[in-house]
């Protein structure tokens, strides 16, 4: 097999397109490549549809956090602490076991059967995890912009007549999303980072399909050799962080070109957010 | 444990919850806790080391020492941790029966990897093949503790450099005007002033570490997440204790568990950062000194 057949069979393997064995000897580099690019399609998933989604989650508990009610603010504080002070190793453990305790025939809404196999499974129960997982740090991030936001910017808003809505849409929200940038980008790489875990916690890999990690250490245990697949994998999430790193680093610059360059933030990547 | 347990059919309601939690099983799901306990004890200290170590290197002036300090603190930057928890585990399992065999049999011929085998000489295995289960269960702790330890010193590396760097440069440059030497400016200014420096970043990194350690499951160790698994699992009739499936519940009891352990330690490390920052040229010893504390 050469290794254009062998990219042409495996590509989208972990999709459950192409070829449905995998390799079982004579595993060529190709094959390691290939599989474990497939997989990464996973990675790429996971923490691309948990981010979008997380962002937006993460902005509405980072302002019930700085409610006045304790009716709001409470059940902020609460579900930031649950996520960011247990393992997310013990989260997807427990979301697994809570997701398979849902009847297995389905719910009865009215006359609508809502199916709940499918939330087992890692594209669904996984994800959900990270959404939540990913907002709860992003929410803590947010906060502490929120909180950091310049004094003189707020009584100039209100010196302008900018009250309620405006005010947080024209203002608060912009320097809050500037100020928690840097530390966002770090939230998102270790993100895309503790992807990996899924498929080591619980959820199945259904038919073979994982993720970039999964078939490295496939591969791993098939050969006995942990220094060619693991470093694979290992590139792979350093190209993914530059991308990651290239992209953020854009969007940063586009919220501090009103500032002079020696006031922008810089993005200083620091391991404070990895679960 | 105790004498009316004798026969678990016979029990009901909370009798029978106490036999149930205090079963040969259950002692070793209370046992694992020691054994994540002591993997944050020994790993924290081996750690900060490794990182002190890695972060003095990355400020040698010799250039192959620099390489390989900021080679060791870039590592955990770009790759998930995760996969050096894989790769060490039998990266390190293969180099020891490596080096063990190279000494014990050197007129070994056969080649070490022969296709999809790793193949050394029976003297070389480690542990050896015949030894008791607990001394693999000890082997199997110990190469978990040093892949932690490699991992999370990289970390700290990251931290440390860190915190070196912001000790102010005024500081070392009046110590070198009075004449000390490189290794005295390191021993009596640098290093006695950086621990408030590193405190937020080694306080963060006890938490990641106290989060990591669920992972020892992954590296083949019998830790509690093992156990949650094992006692968890429904159990037919067959056994003493039937159940069904109770997974939830472990894993639920283990979350509290985590949290707990995480939000004790928060209000440790904030009093010690308090403690800490007293007196010095900080924003937080400055807001102390203001507050009159």
């Amino acid at each position: 097999m050469t290794c254009w057949e062998t990219i042409s069979a495996y590509a989208f393997r972990s999709l459950g397109y192409g070829q449905r064995l995998l390799p079982r000897s004579d595993f060529t580099l190709c094959q390691q490549f290939t599989l474990i690019g497939s997989g990464l399609i996973w990675n790429i998933y996971f923490g691309l549809v948990a981010l979008v989604a997380g962002f937006f989650l993460a902005n509405a508990i980072a302002l019930a956090k700085t409610a006045r009610s304790p009716w709001v603010r409470k059940p902020a504080d609460w579900f930031i602490f649950i996520f960011r002070g247990s393992p997310l190793f013990i989260q997807f453990f427990l979301a697994y076991e809570a997701l398979q305790m849902l009847p297995r025939a389905g719910i009865n809404m009215l006359w609508i059967t809502i199916e709940t196999s499918w939330t087992t499974r890692a594209w669904a129960g996984a994800l959900f995890v990270l959404f939540l997982n990913t907002a709860a740090y992003s929410a803590e991030i947010f906060h502490g912009a929120l909180k950091s936001i310049p004094k003189g910017d707020l009584e100039a808003a209100d010196a302008y007549g900018i009250s309620g809505w405006a005010k947080f849409r024209r203002i608060q929200w912009p320097t809050m999303l500037r100020l928690a940038w840097p530390a966002y980008t770090n939230e998102a790489i270790f993100l895309f980072h503790s992807t990996t875990l899924v498929y080591f916690s619980g959820f199945p890999a259904f038919q073979q399909r994982g993720d970039a990690l999964y078939y490295a250490n496939y591969f791993a245990d098939k050969t006995f050799n942990p220094f060619v697949p693991y470093p694979i994998a290992a590139g792979y999430f350093i190209l993914l962080t530059l991308l990651l790193i290239l992209a953020f680093g854009a969007i940063n610059r586009r919220l501090n070109q009103h500032l002079p360059s020696n006031m922008a933030r810089k993005i200083r990547l620091r391991p404070q957010v990895i679960r | 444990m105790f004498a009316y347990c004798a026969d678990p059919n016979s029990l009901e309601g909370l009798a029978w919850l106490a036999c149930y939690l205090t079963t040969g099983k259950h002692m070793g799901l209370y046992w694992s806790f020691g054994t994540v306990l002591s993997l944050l004890a020994i790993t924290a200290p081996v750690a900060l080391a490794f990182g002190f170590v890695g972060a003095m290197a990355a400020r040698s002036p010799f250039l192959p020492a620099r390489i390989i300090g900021k080679g060791y603190t870039a590592m955990v930057r770009g790759v998930p941790d995760i996969v050096f928890f894989l790769f060490f585990v039998i990266a390190l399992d293969q180099g020891v029966e490596w080096l063990n065999h190279q000494i014990r049999c050197p007129d070994w011929t056969e080649p070490i990897r022969q296709g999809l085998e790793f193949r050394v000489c029976p003297e070389a295995k480690v542990p050896l093949g015949t030894s008791p289960q607990y001394v693999h269960q000890i082997y199997g702790f110990g190469l978990a503790v040093v892949t932690f330890s490699l991992v999370f010193g990289a970390f700290a590396a990251n931290v440390l450099y860190g915190a070196m760097q912001a000790v102010p440069r005024a500081q070392l440059e009046t110590a070198e005007a009075y004449g000390m030497s490189h290794g005295q400016v390191f021993r009596r200014i640098l290093v006695p002033q950086m621990w408030v420096y590193a405190l937020p970043g080694l306080s963060n990194l006890w938490m990641i570490l106290i989060k990591a350690t669920p992972l020892l499951f992954l590296l083949g160790v019998q830790d509690i997440v093992y156990w949650a698994r094992e006692l968890g699992g429904a159990k037919t009739s067959a056994y003493e204790y039937p159940h069904p499936d109770w997974r939830l519940y472990y894993f639920l009891f283990l979350l509290v568990f985590y949290l707990g352990f995480t939000r004790i330690s928060e209000i440790v490390l904030d009093r010690l950062t308090a403690r800490l920052s007293r007196g010095q040229a900080t924003a937080a010893g400055e807001a102390m000194r203001k507050a009159g504390i």
